[in-house]
């Protein structure tokens, strides 16, 4: 209850929420909005927008139907966003945990290997990944993941050591509890609030490394994505500006909506952080 | 003796990155459908027989898979990183021809943005709770949500289409043949739009970054020894909070370097800009995959020297890491 | 007494509304003269450190002063604007703070630290100023000045870091020296000395000093007056000798009352029993591990060898860094010893693997230091207490019934079961710790610093709930403490520690009557007020 009084009163965070919901209701039912693919050509090239009411957002150079392909390309990003997220949180919680609790040699091992891992150019990584994959629905969430897990297994990692040699933990270890049972029942409770925030926080990256994949052509070619919609339009700029600003636009409020929406999270998750940046 | 030890230590880590990006491309090209020899040649459907049958020679590719990783390893040693059938020229040549492009891009980038990034958080955590940090940390938020490639088209078609300011693309006004300071000039024209864009999320970042950071330290101990002690707020925030504050900033900036080679694929993209993040777009359409491998080779060891130089730079400004090492 | 340095006239500070109470001080008037030390004494929570940041104009924003005058040399501080404070602080009034580690700042060199408080106050001119800075360096007894001015702060000790502070704070001889818990944070050798140090330089400056302090031996070491505080109000103020001697409020002589005197209290003697644990050798070496370098050892224990008996207390006291708690956590297998034998109810437990030992465990169980970080804030008092019986196979119902009778057991109320650790205060936090060592019904209990986060009333409440038990439940402690008045209170035997040996073991009686070992006689000669808390 004292949760959410404090994410209400937080008036970024409720702003994002809304937004959030908004792109949520149109991914979900997009397609009954526009029941037809939106890599139809459905009308006459480069109608502007709020011209024709069968076009509010007009089309492109092909003739498609530009609100249609944002509505589709919501639920594109939603759920790249959402599932390389969850890869990502899958390859980082375990790695930061056992690191962590295990400590000495895994944990000098497994921490290298995850430097590694951020040192090398996380986009350029995905680029060439996905390039060698072809560019699919699962080569993009793969390619996503894997660069975005490090710093997960960073925090997990930092968030175990320091509850490891907390005293509640010790006197787990000297009333006779497994390690298993100490990790999972008092360990790893206490380290779900930081993880649900930065979880909410790398879905809006991932839209944005998706939608910078999408605008290179290496979208899957069977999506239409916000990224690549954006990217078609770059050539006509001058003379249909529409087609590349609107998906733009998109990716922005998303982006912006999650990261609000993870920063009242944290505040509201973190009362003491909170209070302590007035 | 102590700082030869440190940066030895240093470098001697960077080469084992490196080493490992080598293997790791090494795979990749296995795992890129097709015969690794047609991937090598860039080269999809119609191949040269006697092209491929020489790739086959070159690289071992009949041999087992160790002696195949050897004879690629040999190779990225003696910096042969392979040969692009498609533009007819060695991958390092193509690389090095476009690196100061990138360098001069990137480097402009992360010196705007970290100024600008230190100053604005500064300025905002100092103002805490007041309009100057509403609008600060508003616009932050605005640059840290929006897409790169956008930012960088939409002020293309302001800046340069709409208003004429500044130039569209490229890298300098081609047959103008300006020389000296004037060719300064023209490149720093067309540098302003490409590094501004590439900066602006970062600037964002490391502005919040440095805002947090700052309210952080302004909490500690040693801040209120130096307010008991009767200095103006002036100097407590100069000398005491904000020199501990961008000590972590730092950091940051320097593990971000590898983004900011990222974003330069964008950015030069958008813009044309002759750097290896324009080579890599032109590899990607073309798939010419030693190219992009290599690429994504140098700029990785870009990133690991740039690593280099942050640490040594922070082990500079903060004494206590001599005791941490 | 003449003309007061500062005077305070019925001072109230307001507090937020969602604190606890309104006001943190009401209506508090002090003064203090030249070369006169006063000291103000209370709890945590008492109001006493507000006090000092008020006349330091140092108080958190949320809290404001709302009455009252604190006049220095005559000025009303409490009207001054705010630039008019900025050259009161440092030039008038010095101040220096508990936590002597975080208190300089990292990145700057000592000298420049101090040098600075010449800069602020436009004193001298930039040679005259590091010359300055060697001297003061040196007047604060830190060897080799030159060098230390150089340093950074964490090349420094605490104490040395402590006393770099007092250079600092006395740099522009203020007339008010302000020390906020300056000693709490301190080793009690340390502290000895920077008492001492602090009385010399007032009394060679003349330097008022208001003293901010929860420890009734620091005050009698050092007060001319004392002013005792409780929840914001001045309850009592006279001489150091009458408060001390003759307190004339109740809460007052409350507080002398529990604080533990030094003196062993008489001991029927009592047949020697067979020991229960028994520690032969043991080893422990902490290696900082490095790649590139050879890592630094530390030796936390060394052939530590004792003995403890069914119903007996025997008491591990030191130093921080002595290795004390290395050794008791050594006892319950949280820290693996390099070699050594520990033996418990006649099982070599050393030896034994994780595995192995885990269905041990519930023979010797542990109470931890601090109250607030040794329970886990999600779950309820009644699970921590019964997790201990579920793992070692009793049926949760039973579990449950038995944390019941054990909330009883240590004086909490059964209702608390259910609620969270955040509802309950320090004290009974702590009582809740000892419940779920007890819940294992162990033959050994290893209680690391279990007091020293309380307050010095609840501090004695919780010793006798622990004496208590012990009689009652026939327990073995391994009472592991800094505190060498505690240890004279609770302990049947003691052994001394000083980096990771036992330098001398004995009766306590004996040992506080007849300390043999050099090091243990200057950790006696150390503790605050030994002399007056010696003969109550």
């Amino acid at each position: 209850m004292n949760f959410l009084k404090r994410f209400i009163r937080n008036r970024g965070a409720v702003i994002g929420l809304v937004i959030l919901l908004a792109v949520m209701i149109f991914a979900v039912i997009g397609p009954t909005l526009f029941p037809q693919s939106p890599w139809r050509m459905v009308g006459r090239p480069f109608t502007a927008p709020f011209t024709m009411d069968r076009f509010p957002l007009g089309t492109d150079m092909l003739g498609r139907d530009i609100a249609a392909g944002l509505v589709h390309g919501a639920r594109v990003s939603l759920l790249i966003g959402v599932i390389s997220t969850i890869v990502a949180l899958l390859i980082g919680v375990p790695l930061g945990a056992v690191a962590g609790y295990a400590g000495g040699f895994f944990d000098d091992v497994l921490m290298r290997f995850t430097e590694f891992f951020q040192t090398i150019p996380s986009f350029a990584l995905a680029i060439v990944l996905v390039a060698v994959l072809q560019p699919s629905l699962a080569s993009i969430v793969i390619a996503i993941g894997v660069v975005s897990w490090p710093p997960v297994a960073r925090l997990v990692r930092g968030e175990v050591l320091s509850l490891r040699s907390r005293e509640y933990v010790q006197a787990a270890v000297t009333i006779g509890q497994s390690t298993p049972r100490i990790i999972f029942s008092q360990v790893l409770p206490n380290t779900i609030a930081p993880i649900i925030v930065m979880g909410s926080l790398m879905v809006a990256s991932a839209i944005l490394l998706e939608s910078s994949l999408s605008f290179l052509g290496l979208g899957d070619p069977n999506l239409m994505s916000w990224g690549y919609m954006v990217g078609a339009g770059r050539t006509r700029l001058l003379d249909a500006w529409w087609i590349s600003f609107f998906p733009g636009i998109a990716i922005f409020l998303t982006v912006l909506a999650l990261n609000l929406t993870g920063e009242g999270l944290n505040d509201a998750l973190n009362p003491r952080l909170a209070r302590g940046r007035k | 003796m102590h700082f030869v030890r440190f940066a030895g230590s240093r470098l001697v880590k960077g080469v084992i990155v490196l080493f490992a990006i080598a293997v790791l491309n090494f795979f990749l090209i296995r795992a890129a459908p097709g015969d690794p020899a047609m991937v090598l040649a860039g080269q999809a459907g119609e191949a040269d027989a006697v092209l491929l049958a020489q790739l086959r020679e070159r690289f071992g590719l009949d041999q087992p898979l160790l002696y195949q990783l050897w004879i690629y390893l040999k190779g990225y040693a003696t910096l042969d990183l392979g040969f692009s059938y498609r533009q007819e020229q060695p991958v390092l040549t193509l690389i090095l021809d476009r690196l100061p492009a990138t360098l001069i891009l990137t480097g402009a980038a992360f010196i705007i943005s970290l100024v600008l990034g230190v100053l604005l958080g500064a300025l905002a955590a100092r103002r805490a709770g007041r309009w100057s940090d509403s609008l600060i940390t508003t616009i932050a938020l605005i640059f840290y949500a929006t897409p790169l490639f956008w930012v960088a088209l939409m002020s293309q078609i302001v800046f340069a289409l709409k208003l004429g300011w500044l130039p569209n693309v490229g890298y300098e006004t081609i047959g103008a043949g300006y020389t000296g300071l004037s060719r300064v000039g023209d490149v720093a024209q067309h540098l302003a739009l490409p590094a501004i864009t590439l900066g602006l999320f970062f600037t964002a970042l490391y502005a919040r970054m440095m805002r947090a950071s700052m309210l952080e330290v302004a909490g500690a101990d040693f801040v209120k020894t130096a307010r008991a002690k009767g200095l103006p707020p002036s100097i407590i925030t100069r000398r005491h909070i904000a020199r501990n504050a961008i000590l972590p900033v730092v950091t940051l900036a320097g593990l971000q370097a590898g983004q900011l080679v990222g974003g330069a694929v964008l950015t030069e993209t958008v813009f044309a800009w002759p750097g290896i993040g324009r080579l890599m777009f032109d590899a990607l359409i073309q798939r010419d995959y030693s190219v992009l491998l290599g690429v994504f080779f140098v700029s990785s060891a870009m990133v690991v020297a740039f690593n280099l130089i942050t640490d040594i730079v922070y082990r500079v400004a903060d004494p206590r890491i001599e005791v941490a090492a | 007494m003449g003309n007061p340095v500062l005077s305070i006239e019925k001072l109230t500070l307001a507090l937020p509304s969602y604190a606890d109470r309104p006001q943190a001080v009401n209506d508090v008037s002090l003064s203090i003269g030249a070369g006169e030390t006063l000291c103000v004494v209370g709890e945590s929570g008492s109001g006493k450190s507000m006090i000092a940041h008020a006349v330091m104009g140092l108080l958190p924003t949320a809290v404001k002063p709302t009455g009252g005058t604190i006049r220095l040399g005559g000025r009303d501080l409490l009207s001054l604007d705010p630039a008019a404070m900025l050259s009161v602080r440092g030039r008038e009034i010095g101040m220096i703070f508990q936590e002597p580690m975080t208190s300089l700042n990292p990145v700057m060199r000592i000298g420049q630290q101090i040098s600075e408080m010449f800069e602020a106050h436009h004193v001298f001119d930039r040679p005259k100023r590091s010359k300055r800075v060697v001297e003061l360096l040196d007047e604060v007894g830190l060897p080799d000045p030159q060098r230390i001015a150089r340093a950074y702060p964490h090349e420094l000790s605490g104490g040395q870091r402590q006393r770099v502070m007092i250079a600092m704070a006395l740099a522009l001889e203020p007339k008010l020296l302000i020390a906020d818990e300056p000693t709490t944070a301190l080793d009690v050798t340390t502290q000895a000395q920077i008492l001492k140090l602090i009385d010399r330089l007032r009394r060679q400056h003349g330097t008022a000093v208001l003293f901010i302090t929860h420890d009734f031996g620091v005050v009698a070491e050092i007060a001319d007056r004392i002013a005792v505080l409780q929840q914001g109000t001045l309850v009592e103020e006279g001489t150091g000798t009458e408060v001390l001697s003759r307190p004339r409020h109740e809460y007052t002589r409350r507080l002398l009352a529990a604080v533990p005197s030094l003196v062993p209290p008489e001991r029927s003697k009592s047949q020697p029993k067979e020991p229960i644990l028994l520690v032969e050798n043991l080893e422990k070496v902490y290696r900082k591990r490095s790649l590139f370098s050879a890592g630094r050892e530390v030796k936390a224990a060394e052939n530590i060898n004792f003995t403890l008996a069914r119903g007996e207390t025997l008491g591990l006291v030191g130093e921080s860094g002595s290795g004390k708690s290395t050794v008791g956590r050594c006892c319950l297998r949280l820290i693996d010893p390099d070699s050594g034998k520990i033996e418990l109810g006649g099982l070599r437990i050393s030896d034994l693997s994780t595995s192995a030992l885990r269905p041990h465990r519930k023979k010797i169980q542990m109470i931890f230091q601090d109250p607030f970080a040794s329970l886990n804030p999600r779950q309820t008092i009644g699970r921590i207490i019964a997790d201990g019986p579920i793992a070692n196979g009793v049926s949760p119902e039973k579990a449950f019934e038995r944390a019941r009778e054990l909330l009883d057991l240590v004086a909490l109320s059964p209702n608390a079961i259910d609620r969270y650790p955040h509802e309950f205060s320090g004290g009974q936090r702590q009582r809740v710790g000892i419940a779920r060592a007890l819940a294992l019904e162990p033959d050994v209990i290893v209680a690391d610093e279990a007091v020293s986060a309380l307050d010095v009333s609840v501090q004695a409440q919780i010793l006798t709930l622990i004496k208590e038990l012990q009689e009652r439940l026939g327990l073995a402690i391994l009472f592991v403490t800094h505190d060498l008045r505690v240890a004279a209170q609770i302990c049947d035997r003691i052994a001394v520690m000083q980096r990771g040996r036992i330098v001398e073991c004995g009766e306590t009686a004996a040992l506080f009557a007849n300390p043999q070992h050099e090091y243990t006689r200057q950790l006696f000669a150390a503790v605050p007020g030994g002399r007056r808390f010696r003969n109550r």
